[in-house]
């Protein structure tokens, strides 16, 4: 599908600029070229897909819906699987974490949802095609979406509603399911597109200098670091690289815009797939700045169980990741 | 009469760039409103949003969790 801009890229590098092939800095602008015209094409895509379906469920509808319903233990799966589809302001974890306790979700459920989201949403999906391949990429949103699941029911099992902020108790204590009613836009796709439209391209502004920022370090590390350089480090067999990589990334936070790229050239040079991904998932489900905004609604006690509860399975998931792939 | 504005948000990128567009809209038409930001959570909670930014018109919430055109809330204000 992308033969072209393959071409493209030799043509720039090898006759426009006639470098040598075995040159890195050749190597380096060749898969600088490559990769930004395939992934932002990618990224574009599928931005736009999940642009239209969020704009027929947006996350009042999956609240109400989660709200309303009852899925008997599917719930966490749906809610999970809903943090694929709905993308949200990472600023705005607050008032939706409000909004499913006040309509009654149980507390695991509204886990699930938070936690898949950042781990798995447009921006991770276009990026993910691109950098690894279909086959990788539906693994990794199979294993994001089952992360999810599997987090939010330990969660609800810990029972933590004691450990919610005092006024979120109150609004705990007046929950009701089925309150309002969501008020269903009636419009036409047509009439939908340049909304739509207007979102790909702030999202597309938003995260185009991370994705270039990104690239251009793996397009750096590409070039000059040697084949296989990080296998004597990082070895499958060794048993700690999963935790380690996911203890050194918990803290950071970087969009999955950011952080692909690099995850990407790290495989390349020997690093294995499983411990770059849950390196990835920590960098971008968990960070210090979310927890900072969570305080607000959660004590210190609950965001260290979350924490550990998630941090816990994106290493059993980087084990399963290389034991499988 | 005089239109009330709020937005709500608390206090990231997406927020700001709400104000700046709705401040925008109402000085380059000549509307008739007063523009508050509410950043505190629980005066945020009251309108029941779930995304931020969100922009309430005379204590309606017309938009939520999306950056609006110029276009859209010169409409939404007339």
């Amino acid at each position: 599908m992308f033969d072209w801009a393959q071409y493209l890229a030799d043509w720039l590098v090898y006759d426009v600029l006639d470098l040598a092939q075995e040159q890195h800095l050749a190597e380096a602008l060749h898969f600088f070229i490559y990769d930004t015209t395939k992934i932002l094409i990618l990224l574009f895509l599928v931005i736009f897909l999940m642009g239209v379906v969020n704009s027929y469920f947006p996350v009042e509808k999956v609240k109400n819906y989660l709200s309303r319903n009852k899925f008997y233990g599917l719930e966490y799966l749906m809610a999970s699987f809903f943090g694929v589809v709905t993308p949200f302001c990472s600023c705005s974890s607050v008032p939706l974490f409000i909004g499913f306790v006040k309509g009654g979700i149980p507390l695991g459920v509204t886990f699930a949802f938070l936690i898949t989201s950042p781990l798995v949403n447009e921006v991770a999906i276009g990026l993910f095609v691109g950098l690894f391949g279909l086959k990788t990429t539906i693994i990794y949103v199979i294993s994001g979406v089952l992360l999810g699941t599997i987090s939010g029911i330990i969660l609800q099992k810990l029972k933590l509603e004691k450990y919610l902020t005092p006024w979120v108790k109150e609004v705990l204590a007046n929950a009701q399911r089925d309150q309002d009613k969501f008020q269903a836009e009636k419009q036409s796709l047509k009439q939908r597109l340049p909304i739509i439209w207007t979102e790909v391209g702030t999202i597309l502004k938003g995260i185009i200098p991370y994705v270039l920022i990104g690239i251009v370090i793996g397009g750096l590390m590409h070039g000059y670091i040697p084949q296989g350089f990080f296998e004597n480090y990082m070895a499958k067999d060794n048993l700690f690289a999963v935790p380690i990589a996911t203890l050194v990334a918990v803290p950071m936070y970087s969009n999955a815009a950011g952080i692909l790229p690099v995850v990407q050239v790290l495989v390349t040079k020997g690093i294995p797939l499983g411990t770059a991904i849950a390196f990835m998932m920590g960098v971008v489900g968990l960070s210090l700045p979310e927890a900072m905004l969570l305080k607000k609604v959660m004590t210190l006690k609950l965001i260290a169980i979350f924490f550990g509860v998630v941090t816990l399975c994106i290493i059993l998931s980087g084990y399963l990741f290389n034991i499988i792939l | 009469m005089t239109k009330q504005i709020k937005i709500l948000g608390s206090g990231c990128a997406k927020c700001q760039s709400l104000t700046g567009v709705v401040k925008d809209v109402v000085s380059e038409n000549n509307i008739d409103a007063t523009v508050e930001k509410v950043e505190d959570m629980m005066e945020i909670m009251k309108f029941d949003v779930l995304s931020t930014p969100a922009l309430v018109i005379d204590n309606v919430v017309t938009i939520s969790g999306r950056i609006p055109s110029k276009d859209e809330v010169l409409a939404l204000l007339n």
